[in-house]
């Protein structure tokens, strides 16, 4: 067995004959076999370009790439290699071949020639391993995003690889798919031995890897365990990476002059390095349950009161598919109500019913039963326009850059307005003012739309948007699948937004992103509203959340496990400066 | 939502007709209608008819869903029906007046063509209820296996079938979303004249073929890195296998078309 699974030998790769610009530039890079190696770096840093040549779907332009000692730049090794290093790709959808799950899986053991009884026998036991077996017959547009991409673990697993390369595999998926395919993965390294190059955008995922590797324009700018490449917040976030949320704040509190180590990863971590350092103030009988909650939504119902309500829904319910096997209830008794100005979070899993509830806001779904008022306007009454609906509430969906369509990003943000049949100027000073606002270049207009960037074609599309001058602006995870950097600027954009005088509905699977922008957060749970208020309140029903499988911002939980502890933290804190200052305070009392 | 739908018109079940091996039922289909365009007699045709009844019945298939499936060609029968009529001219005159000269043997013609459209459409749709799209590819694919030699793409075309199966039902959940979103932008997809209409699909139709494009792009990439190389060398997991049943089913079929041959021989009408 070599000592190596990976060897990537002073490995180029340039797109054409552009020798100027290396995709991946002079990359050398040694995995040990069993060992499980997380790959960052922002888009087009090079990443998926080295893990194309990896599994010798790319050929390098120069270098040598050898995987269980078999050179991978030699193509005529190519299916052996493949079959050696499987590979995991971003999209579920586009990754399944056949129409049932155990065929797909099957699907690289028939290209490789296996006998049948052999191939039924592999394909069991590797949807077994990624705990598919029950799904064996069924059909994959069935299956949720984590499932599909569990499927296709399977259909490489059946494979034997001795090593997987992951390429943005979670980016899609939801929270629970996330957390599901990453357990599968870190248990097919540690209990069956498989090499896995685990390429992400999250840094909670990277944070588990044995070593990390950070890629910045084709080159590797450092490697070396997560805790200590983390440990360089400054360095880190000049690759257009994050650093894990507790790492942060370790490090302020360095700053602040709290004797904490810098290496810090997770929020048990963080609690122990404190305790070890300082002994909580002697207790002097904490009241815990000094219910902080009841106050403050007791202001908030009053605030509410005097402000002019944009959305009012009462009694809404929504069945999908009634009458048939699918029936489900996706909206049950659903009341709310959003008002002028206010930045509203929503919050819940895939099918608890969010995206059912904010297509109801703009009529693309008439209430039956129950009402939904925009701006005073019943849209459960015929004969409400629905331009005048659809002006008012300005949607975007999730992924919203596949909808664009037109030649040039300015006729395409042109599309609402000329919609509603405006004047010519009118239509013009809209488009400039929409890309003005999203922060695009005034030269991207002329521009197609199809040759901008992920995140430049979104703003594009939230532009389009904006340029119906909509009173309220609902966004479906408008971060999803960006990378740290695109999704920290798309969320700054949009609180600018907000700032702007705009009411704004996000829907998210963040805590962390709702807690810091919100005023408000609702959380839904198999339809229904379960919780609702400030993101303080809400936060501080914590068990709650765990119940339905949210959890609540790291920062946060910090702050509870102090208190538990016996230092002498507030309620209600959640942001990462306001915890940074509760600990400091605290620490004053301790000693 | 567009996500259930169920796709062909495969209808689920444990009959004997539900278990044959796919291509004893291409087989028996292309037989039958082979005899149908055979049969020169009404005893003929109504020894057919009762052949697929019976088979339909014994499927648990609810008959109707075989009636639901002749109203499309409707047209067509009666189309065929009418022009037999008034082109065919033998036999007696029955009805004589200005042009129109309907005969007895124009009539027997278009009686017979109207039968044996709406025999072919119903036997036809008797195998597609009872055999899931899948099977039907691989089916297919296994049948034109020996015009490979001929360098015909048989395992091409079965496993682009195979791909148009996968991604009709991904494909049609993202026109939905389109088609939600480009509304949230003041669209309108229902009203206006037909030009209109046609018009306001572009802003649906560009997106949806450039998102076709990029799947097509990934699932090449994605086929490539599990080793796929065309259909040289390839087994698969499920193999079909001809059983007794087929056997019964293929003596029945051949029964058929002697009974056919033979009224034919006897001339019986």
């Amino acid at each position: 067995m070599p000592d190596a699974m990976l060897r990537v030998v002073d490995a180029v790769y340039h797109y054409g004959d552009d020798e100027g610009k290396n995709a991946v530039d002079h990359v050398n890079l040694t995995v040990a076999p069993g060992e499980f190696v997380a790959v960052l770096g922002r888009n087009g840093s090079g990443k998926s370009t080295l893990a194309k040549m990896i599994n010798a779907l790319e050929k390098p332009s120069s270098g040598e790439i050898w995987v269980n000692g078999i050179a991978a730049h030699d193509e005529s090794n190519r299916y052996e290699v493949r079959r050696l290093c499987g590979m995991v790709f971003q999209n579920p959808d586009n990754q399944i071949v056949a129409t049932i799950v155990e065929e797909d899986c099957a699907f690289g053991l028939e290209n490789l020639g296996v006998a049948p009884e052999e191939i039924r026998r592999r394909v069991r036991q590797a949807l077994a391993q990624v705990g598919m077996e029950a799904y064996h017959d069924k059909a994959p547009h069935m299956l949720s995003g984590g499932q599909k991409q569990r499927v296709a673990i399977a259909g490489v697993l059946a494979m034997r690889p001795k090593m997987i390369v992951f390429d943005e595999s979670t980016a899609m998926l939801d929270p629970v798919g996330r957390r599901d395919v990453m357990r599968v993965a870190r248990r097919l390294n540690r209990e069956e031995g498989v090499t896995v190059l685990w390429i992400t955008h999250f840094m909670d995922e990277a944070a588990q890897a044995d070593r990390l590797v950070v890629m910045d324009k084709g080159k590797i700018a450092c490697t070396g365990a997560p805790r200590e490449v983390f440990a360089d917040v400054e360095q880190v976030r000049a690759l257009g990476l994050e650093v894990p949320e507790m790492t942060y704040l370790a490090s302020e509190l360095r700053r602040e002059g709290v004797d904490v180590p810098e290496n810090v990863l997770t929020v048990e971590e963080l609690t122990e390095a404190v305790c070890r350092k300082y002994a909580p103030p002697v207790r002097v009988d904490v009241r815990r349950d000094d219910a902080p909650q009841t106050a403050a939504s007791a202001i908030a119902e009053e605030t509410a009161c005097s402000r002019r309500a944009q959305i009012e829904v009462k009694g809404l319910s929504y069945t999908y598919m009634p009458g048939t096997p699918f029936e489900k209830l996706a909206l049950n008794d659903v009341r709310l109500r959003i008002d002028e100005g206010e930045f509203v979070g929503i919050i819940g899993h895939t099918g608890s019913g969010k995206s059912t509830l904010i297509t109801h806001f703009n009529a693309l779904i008439r209430p039956a039963p129950g009402t939904v008022l925009v701006g005073g306007k019943d849209l459960g009454d015929k004969s409400v326009s629905l331009t005048e609906i659809r002006r008012t509430v300005g949607l975007v969906f999730q992924y919203p850059e596949y909808q664009l369509f037109e030649e040039t990003v300015a006729k395409d943000v042109a599309f609402g307005p000329r919609n509603l049949h405006l004047p010519e100027e009118e239509i013009q000073a809209r488009v400039n003012e929409a890309i003005a606002m999203v922060g695009l270049p005034e030269d991207v207009k002329e521009a197609s739309p199809f040759d901008l960037s992920g995140g430049q074609k979104r703003r594009v599309a939230i532009a389009g948007v904006l340029a119906m001058r909509p009173s309220i602006l609902v966004l479906d995870e408008p971060a999803a699948g960006l990378d740290p950097a695109g999704r920290r600027e798309m969320l700054e954009l949009i609180q600018s937004i907000h700032l702007a005088g705009e009411t704004v509905v996000m829907v998210s699977h963040s805590m962390e992103d709702v807690g810091r922008l919100c005023d408000r957060l609702m959380v839904l749970s198999d339809g229904e509203i379960v919780l609702s208020g400030s993101p303080a309140e809400v936060f501080s029903h914590g068990d709650e959340l765990s119940k339905i499988g949210l959890d609540v911002p790291q920062c946060a939980r910090l702050a509870d496990e102090l208190r538990e502890k016996g230092f002498d933290m507030p309620h209600g804190v959640f942001g990462t400066q306001d915890v940074k200052r509760a600990i400091v305070e605290a620490l004053k009392g301790a000693r | 939502m567009l996500k259930n739908i169920t796709l062909g018109q495969f209808f689920p079940g444990d009959s004997f007709i539900h278990r044959l091996d796919p291509r004893t039922k291409i087989l028996a289909t292309m037989a039958l209608i082979v005899a149908v365009f055979c049969c020169r007699g009404f005893v003929g045709f109504g020894v057919i008819a009762a052949f697929v009844v019976l088979s339909a019945y014994s499927t648990g298939i609810n008959l109707k869903f075989l009636v639901k499936g002749i109203k499309p060609i409707l047209f067509i029968v009666a189309f065929t029906f009418v022009l037999n009529i008034f082109v065919q001219k033998s036999g007696e005159s029955l009805v004589s007046f200005w042009i129109i000269n309907i005969t007895t043997g124009g009539l027997r013609t278009a009686t017979y063509m109207a039968v044996r459209l709406i025999m072919l459409v119903v036997s036809s749709q008797l195998m597609t209820l009872t055999t899931s799209p899948i099977a039907l590819t691989d089916g297919l694919e296994s049948l034109m296996k020996p015009l490979t030699r001929l360098h015909f793409p048989s395992h091409e075309i079965a496993m682009m079938m195979s791909i148009a199966l996968r991604f009709i039902p991904t494909l049609l959940e993202e026109a939905d979303k389109i088609m939600k979103a480009q509304m949230a932008r003041g669209a309108d997809f229902e009203s206006g004249k037909l030009l209109q209409r046609a018009k306001a699909m572009v802003p649906l139709l560009v997106p949806l073929f450039v998102s076709a494009f990029r799947r097509a792009d990934d699932l090449a990439m994605a086929m490539e890195a599990r080793c796929y190389r065309g259909g040289e060398g390839r087994t698969r997991m499920r193999q079909l296998r001809y059983g007794k049943g087929d056997a019964m089913a293929a003596l029945a079929v051949a029964a058929l078309i002697g009974v056919i041959v033979l009224l034919n021989v006897l001339k019986v009408v």
